[in-house]
């Protein structure tokens, strides 16, 4: 295969995905492609099933139909060495960080590097600290323990563990939400730069609009149990359907316009 | 493609992809280069940056580092964007305790001990407190939640205490006998199963149980809230945690630990009879017989005296190291077992003050 074909074919392809929880339908044929090196957000009414297609995506639901395709690769039906393959290929940043509360945020980052590789000690801990300081967190954050870090800073850390590998595809669990403006448009700015050094891919579920202004390529609006639309910002604002007429042009969504409009997004980066 | 490093003309050819399972096995034997050139260089991740920029320090010499030609453009703001976040020299190393660290940590453990005991003090005077306001506005009890705790830490483990207590009994006859008998004494068997079990094993085994199942069950309950900030939210709401979740779980304890003291005292007795009859001949009727001619009322009253005081120690202990959760989940678990081992000690020690004074006043 060579390098544009492969560039062609999306790195995540959701087809005809249906899931249940109980009666209660989540999803009921979603469809979604995310080409490589792009940044996608995934936008959404809460209960909108969100995180329910991340956790899919990743594995860690079952859907009840359709297919899930990552590099090409389906999800459902691997072997155990070939999910354990898949999973070395992306990194996954929980709402919360989800950091191991039993070790220091370095350790959190060593953790993919020791389970999927064998370095030695020196370079294990070189890496991991270049990880943590490039998610923009101190030296002396680096031995302190999950619980003694702001709702921020554990962000910052879940991304830097996320990233340990150097995956090609990172999930963000609603990055910027419960951080104040500040550091929500840090992280914003994290993301866009990170994400242009190590050229990943990176499929974003948020409600943040000004993410979405600041740094999402493409973002894809999940309402009525499918993928209502998808395409840029400028498309999302053409979409004719009452809900996402309503998000893209609500007051906060205006305010987030306008502001952004502003700054190029280039610049962010 | 695997990794290459030559070293031609005084420049260090790098080649391959360079990624992070491979650099750390790349030789360094480097003569004397005078730059790097990464033109052949593939894929090249945080790990490759690194390694390249590592590369060049170590020609350069501390202050200026080599230079490195040949990178694309994704390469250089990769390499740039390592070079701004390489480690500081004073990375602080994990530091091993000193000697002095570990008399200070003894020192620290003592005061701890000495201050969670005043605390524990503190905290029973609370609930004395909670209590007396009971007498005072019997409304404000909780009833519901102190119907719920009662079925939950009493009619729910009968069956647990009962076939422990059956257990027991088993265990004591048989054993009890096969010693008696070499004295031809087989028919003590009685007494020692009555008055072991009902003096102390039944109601001592009880209580641990009891601990073990509701002191952690109190300690998670409470824990997980207090995670939540349903304890905090309780207060802002003007409503006493003591009152609502500690009150009506140490007030279920005292009220059914006696009944499932009396349970395990008769599951003891059967179980004890029913081996004796077996093992020894001796009939329920001649046990009965011994039974109420033997043994005073005082020995069932002496085991059953100490339920409320078990309960209370159980209670108190396991709802006040549920309200010492702090915010993450490593301390839930681990203020749950503290809770079940310091409660089970605690018990102990009442017991064994319970001996002594019943001994003084020689009941």
């Amino acid at each position: 295969m060579t390098e544009t074909e492969q560039a062609e074919k999306p790195i995540i392809r959701v087809r005809g995905l249906v899931k249940r929880f109980g009666t209660h339908v989540v999803h009921d044929g979603v469809d979604l492609d995310v080409r490589r090196g792009e940044i996608i957000g995934i936008v959404g009414g809460s209960g909108t099933g969100k995180s329910v297609l991340l956790h899919q995506i990743v594995g860690l639901l079952k859907p009840d139909a359709g297919q899930i395709e990552v590099f090409g690769q389906s999800v459902r039906d691997t072997s155990d060495e070939e999910y354990r393959d898949l999973r070395r290929r992306w990194g996954v940043m929980f709402q919360d960080g989800a950091l191991f509360s039993s070790l220091t945020v370095r350790q959190n980052v060593e953790v993919p590097m020791k389970e999927q590789l064998d370095l030695p000690d020196d370079l294990r801990k070189t890496l991991a600290g270049i990880k943590v300081r490039m998610v923009g967190l101190p030296d002396s954050a680096q031995g302190t323990y999950p619980s003694d870090l702001s709702g921020g800073m554990r962000k910052r850390a879940g991304f830097a563990r996320a990233i340990s590998l150097d995956p090609e595809i990172v999930f963000l669990d609603e990055p910027t939400a419960g951080l104040d403006p500040i550091g929500a448009a840090a992280f914003d700015t994290l993301i866009g730069r990170l994400q242009a050094a190590l050229g990943l891919t990176v499929f974003m579920v948020t409600h943040d609009l000004d993410s979405l202004h600041a740094i999402c390529d493409r973002i894809a609006v999940l309402a009525e149990k499918k993928v209502l639309a998808v395409g840029t910002m400028a498309e999302m604002l053409e979409v004719d359907h009452p809900w996402v007429r309503e998000y893209f042009h609500g007051p906060r969504a205006r305010a987030a316009l306008a502001t952004t409009d502003t700054t190029d997004k280039d610049e962010m980066r | 493609m695997p990794p290459g490093i030559e070293v031609t003309d005084g420049r260090v050819v790098l080649s391959g992809d360079l990624l992070i399972g491979d650099v750390a096995d790349l030789s360094r034997d480097l003569q004397d280069a005078q730059s790097v050139d990464i033109e052949q260089v593939g894929r090249m991740d945080t790990a490759g940056a690194w390694f390249i920029l590592d590369l060049a320090a170590q020609i350069g010499g501390p202050d200026a580092s080599a230079p490195i030609s040949g990178a694309s453009d994704v390469q250089t703001l990769l390499l740039d964007t390592v070079r701004e976040n390489m480690p500081g020299a004073d990375a602080a190393p994990d530091a091993w305790p000193s000697l002095t660290d570990r008399i200070e940590m003894i020192g620290r453990k003592a005061h701890d001990a000495w201050r969670s005991t005043v605390e524990i003090i503190g905290f029973l005077g609370q609930i004395v407190a909670a209590l007396a306001g009971l007498v005072i506005h019997p409304r404000r009890l909780r009833l519901t939640s102190l119907v719920h705790h009662m079925q939950e830490v009493g009619w729910n483990a009968v069956p647990i205490v009962a076939l422990m207590a059956f257990l027991i009994g088993i265990v004591l006859a048989f054993q009890g006998s096969s010693q008696l008998r070499q004295f031809g004494a087989e028919v003590f068997v009685v007494d020692l199963i009555a008055i072991s079990i009902l003096r102390e094993l039944g109601i001592l085994l009880t209580a641990i149980i009891i601990a073990g199942r509701s002191g952690s069950a109190f300690t998670a309950a409470i824990g997980s809230m207090k995670m939540r900030e349903e304890v905090d939210a309780m207060r802002t709401l003007g409503l006493d945690p003591v009152q609502i979740l500690v009150v009506p779980r140490v007030l279920a304890l005292i009220f059914t630990l006696p009944f499932l003291g009396l349970i395990a005292d008769i599951s003891g007795l059967v179980g004890g009879a029913l081996m004796s009859w077996i093992e020894l001949g001796v009939s329920p009727g001649v046990f009965q017989a011994r039974l109420v001619a033997d043994v005073n009322i005082w020995q069932f009253a002496v085991g059953i005296i100490k339920a409320p005081f078990f309960a209370l120690i159980i209670g108190v202990i396991g709802c006040y190291e549920g309200l010492k959760v702090g915010g993450n989940a490593e301390s839930l678990g681990r203020l749950t077992s503290t809770s079940v081992v310091v409660s089970i000690f605690l018990v102990i020690v009442a017991d064994a003050m319970f001996s002594v004074f019943f001994a003084l006043v020689g009941v």
